[in-house]
């Protein structure tokens, strides 16, 4: 159900200042959503200021800034720090997005940044994503056949074929559309979301596949599938220019060929 | 060391900064409910003008006070704003027009024509045409 305000182990409070050193001359502030499970206090937000002129270009540098200068307490998930991997995904400033592909200066003020939005926190940055990964995996995420495997060559594949996987096998799961998605945030446990629905409209459009039928029947569903409005927060955040609300119309326009034969 | 199980929820309406597709989506929602309400009034008024020159004076003294006029026109709005979204929505059902640069460009299209639309009812209903 929507529940439109936080509940009350969620409410932010104010948190810790950390001054820039008193040679910095070019400061950027940066507020940052902390939260421990190790103590019994509720979420905070804690204000660092950074020197930028000793501080890498992207908002991921920053962050590792902070945990490796002045609070080596801060957790996030990061990895290949060129936007293929999809660990870095959190909220800046009001949108989510990978924060080692966006620039500190492509921000004017305070940045501000926060976990996935609407996901269980485990810890400061780093939100639950075991839900999500479920989802994923409920759409069978693989090649499913029927035929015997050809005697001697691979399952070939034609390139105009190939070519219909383009905007979809780009996907790095990194939950940024279905964690700005308004439907995903009050229906998750039904509503798949937009990554996980490009990810089964990309079996769907794969012509190696083999079990399409199935997979129609699995997302003909007024929740798993219908959640979806075209609210577009999906396409409008994806790190990856991907366009996860195309993907869902164009599964709704195959159910309804289907239907009309 | 005891480990809080009782874990928050990471802040969503409150900190995510809607694109102007989403708010024209919520707005869709809203003016949906407006006009369903509106037709409370609507029936009001009709049932007014069916009930003879009593009832019709009576209405008419009703809906000249500006906090009505006001609702009234609201409602235009809300009809128009409906509308011009509900053929955006039939024109993505089709499957076109999902791309992220026409995004901003449609939603800014729905908004002028809603308020040309009511701007034009406003002029035909107090000049004629």
């Amino acid at each position: 159900m929507a529940e439109f305000t936080l509940p009350k182990n969620s409410v932010l409070i104010e948190g810790k200042t950390f001054k820039a050193p008193v040679s910095a001359k070019n400061i950027r502030r940066f507020e940052v959503y902390r939260w421990d499970p190790s103590s019994s206090e509720i979420p905070r937000i804690d204000t660092f200021e950074l020197d930028m002129d000793s501080c890498g270009p992207m908002v991921l540098d920053a962050i590792l800034k902070i945990k490796n200068e002045i609070d080596s307490s801060l957790t996030f998930r990061r990895s290949c720090r060129e936007g293929v991997c999809g660990s870095c995904a959190m909220t800046i400033n009001g949108k989510n997005s990978l924060a080692c592909t966006k620039a500190i200066d492509s921000y004017t003020g305070t940045i501000k940044i926060y976990p996935l939005p609407h996901m269980s926190v485990v810890k400061d940055l780093v939100a639950d994503m075991t839900h999500f990964f479920a989802q994923y995996a409920s759409i069978k995420p693989w090649i499913e056949t029927q035929t015997p495997p050809p005697a001697d060559v691979e399952r070939l594949q034609s390139k105009e074929d190939r070519e219909k996987l383009d905007g979809l096998y780009d996907c790095i799961l990194c939950a940024c559309c279905s964690t700005s998605c308004p439907s995903y945030w009050w229906n998750s446990e039904r509503y798949l979301g937009p990554a996980v629905l490009l990810q089964a409209y990309r079996w769907l459009v794969d012509s190696r596949d083999e079990n399409t039928g199935e997979r129609l029947d699995e997302l003909e569903d007024p929740f798993k599938l219908y959640r979806c409005h075209t609210i577009m927060n999906c396409t409008d955040t994806c790190p990856k220019g991907l366009n996860p609300a195309k993907a869902i119309a164009e599964t709704k326009k195959l159910l309804v060929q289907r239907k009309l034969g | 060391m005891a480990i809080n199980t009782n874990r928050p929820t990471s802040p969503h309406l409150q900190v995510y900064r809607l694109p102007l597709t989403g708010i024209i989506s919520i707005t869709h929602r809203m003016t949906g409910v407006m006009l369903t309400a509106g037709l409370i009034l609507f029936v009001y008024v009709i049932s007014a003008l069916a009930g003879g020159a009593d009832s019709y004076a009576a209405m008419q003294e009703v809906m000249n006070l500006w906090l009505l006029k006001l609702v009234c026109w609201g409602f235009v709005y809300a009809l128009f704003f409906h509308l011009c979204h509900g053929v955006r929505h039939l024109i993505w059902d089709a499957g076109n027009s999902f791309e992220l640069e026409t995004l901003n460009r449609y939603a800014m299209i729905e908004l002028v024509a809603s308020l040309t639309l009511t701007l034009m009812t406003f002029v035909w209903g107090y000049y004629g045409l």
